[in-house]
């Protein structure tokens, strides 16, 4: 009984939330290089915002959706219990530790089981949050070692345009504004491919989706 | 608040939806039968935004005054976030943009229910005109700081000030009009949209000379004459539902129609400059919010004004 109240709380949750961003951001999304099909991808974008991934996360379809997990940082979801249920329940994040000198399990293996297990993931390569003039800060190593534990499954680079200028980092109230995500073409690691290689192709492939807008 | 008259417009346009529907398929089925032909199916689009953008208005008529202000503050929202995404960013900024979505819009149209009209003409050109840069300013950043401001004032302007005239025509007193203030709204809507879709249609028909090429490819003469004079024609020969004579109503929307015709101009320099080809994808086949209302936004006021001038007790 528990559980189900739990869960019917987090789906109530995950609805609200998705709401309250397509109200902020009438989020759009532009499927550049691939169609919205219930294939497994690995989704990779920029992160300059907490509603990152719930953008994203809110523009997939909704037979997508409900397979697609972000990968989050435990040192920030576990730090409260309202973090805790939204991260762990209502978004059924696969939960990483960014600290190797304490955590229990290894990232990439932590993605390749729920990847195994038939999910999509969403995942932010820099690792943090980009707070800087830099469209993008450097990509960790993740992305490359996921790309070579499970090859088959396509790499799919997605910019999200505007949200930094949503809500900046350190705000709590979000500025209306429109939020547009592009979707590239699939990535996968050549045989040959060492991981600074990989990687700059990675970042290069998700800059190249940026909406050409002056301003 | 329903009023005969009310009705009869409704089912008017109903009735120009349903053909318009019928003309869509009959197209379709002769000249896009695998969707293969973008005007087409752009034309198809168009005619069922409306139907959504109709009903949507006659359920808000419906409700009576309440019903179209919240109805319109949405719009101006939508509008204003649109409007806002093209901006000059700075960081100092945040808080006067959240103060724009969620004290200026509430405010502006508070005031237009409450039917204060001394406060609603002058709060956004006056009060927050002066307020606002302050709080820019406050945050420091001088970077574009002409620039900043002046979008952001502007984007009120257009998109709140202007559009909230639509629901402040529901408390104009015109002896002898009592209770019948949501024609007029009717009315502004029907004659300025209706010049929109036959400046498309006779563009679309006749369109040889552009009026303005580096603004707009669609606009042409042919177009703004055919659109603007046979709206004219339509509105003038729905006179008896307005507070005006037949030559007063032509005159009336010969100026809202070619006010309309300008508004299109202007957004359409704005978003030439910007690059962008509509203001937002929300209304599919249309574009953005603004692109659908532009030509309301540059109508209304002057609407409101001059009814109000001429034949307002108040």
């Amino acid at each position: 009984m528990k559980a189900f109240l739990l869960s019917a709380a987090a789906r109530f949750t995950g609805q609200a939330i998705s709401l309250f961003a397509r109200f902020i951001t009438a989020p759009r999304a532009v499927w550049q290089g691939i169609e919205p099909v219930p294939t497994q991808r690995v989704y990779f974008a920029n992160h300059s915002s907490n509603g990152d991934f719930v953008l994203l996360w809110t523009v997939l379809p909704p037979a997508l959706r409900k397979r697609t997990r972000p990968v989050a940082a435990l040192d920030y979801w576990l730090t409260s219990p309202l973090r805790a249920f939204i991260g762990r329940d209502v978004f059924n994040a696969v939960l990483i530790d960014r600290r190797p000198e304490v955590r229990l399990q290894d990232p990439v293996s932590q993605m390749a089981e729920a990847l195994d297990e038939g999910s999509s993931l969403i995942l932010f390569p820099e690792g943090g949050r980009n707070s800087s003039d830099q469209p993008l800060l450097p990509f960790k190593s993740g992305l490359y070692h996921l790309a070579k534990a499970r090859p088959e499954v396509d790499i799919v680079p997605v910019w999200i345009a505007n949200l930094n200028r949503v809500m900046p980092k350190g705000e709590i109230i979000p500025v209306p504004l429109i939020c547009t995500l592009t979707f590239g073409a699939p990535l996968h690691l050549a045989p040959d491919e060492d991981k600074e290689t990989f990687l700059a192709r990675a970042a290069q492939a998700l800059l190249a989706l940026q909406p050409q807008v002056q301003s | 608040m329903t009023s005969p008259h009310l009705l009869w417009l409704l089912a008017g346009i109903g009735g120009l939806l349903i053909l318009a529907s019928v003309l869509g398929e009959i197209l379709r089925s002769r000249l896009s039968p695998q969707g293969e032909n973008p005007v087409i199916e752009n034309l198809n689009a168009r005619i069922s935004a409306w139907w959504v953008m109709v009903i949507l208005l006659a359920i808000a008529f419906l409700a009576g005054k309440p019903g179209v202000v919240f109805l319109l503050a949405l719009a101006s929202f939508a509008a204003l976030r649109e409007f806002l995404s093209l901006t000059h960013y700075n960081r100092a900024d945040h808080w006067s943009l959240v103060a724009c979505f969620f004290l200026v819009v509430p405010l502006q149209y508070y005031f237009i229910l409450i039917d204060w009209y001394g406060m609603y003409s002058v709060f956004i050109p006056v009060y927050v005109f002066l307020l606002l840069p302050v709080v820019s300013a406050l945050h420091g950043s001088t970077r574009d700081f002409l620039v900043r401001v002046s979008e952001t004032q502007w984007a009120l302007m257009v998109c709140v000030y202007c559009v909230s005239h639509v629901p402040a025509l529901l408390y104009l007193q015109i002896p002898g009009f009592e209770g019948r203030n949501i024609i007029l709204i009717a009315y502004l809507i029907f004659v300025v949209q209706l010049s929109d879709v036959l400046q498309y249609v006779w563009g679309k028909l006749l369109g040889r000379t552009r009026v303005a090429p580096t603004l707009s490819p669609s606009k042409t003469w042919e177009g703004l004459i055919g659109g603007t004079l046979s709206a004219t024609a339509i509105g003038t020969a729905l006179y008896w539902m307005t507070p005006f004579t037949p030559l007063e109503a032509a005159g009336m929307c010969l100026l809202i129609t070619l006010m309309g015709f300008f508004g299109g101009l202007v957004m359409s320099a704005i978003k030439r400059d910007r690059g962008i080809k509509d203001w937002g994808h929300l209304i599919a086949g249309h574009g953005g919010f603004i692109d659908r209302l532009d030509s309301v936004i540059f109508a209304a006021p002057i609407f409101f004004h001059i009814t109000r001038y001429f034949w307002s007790a108040t």
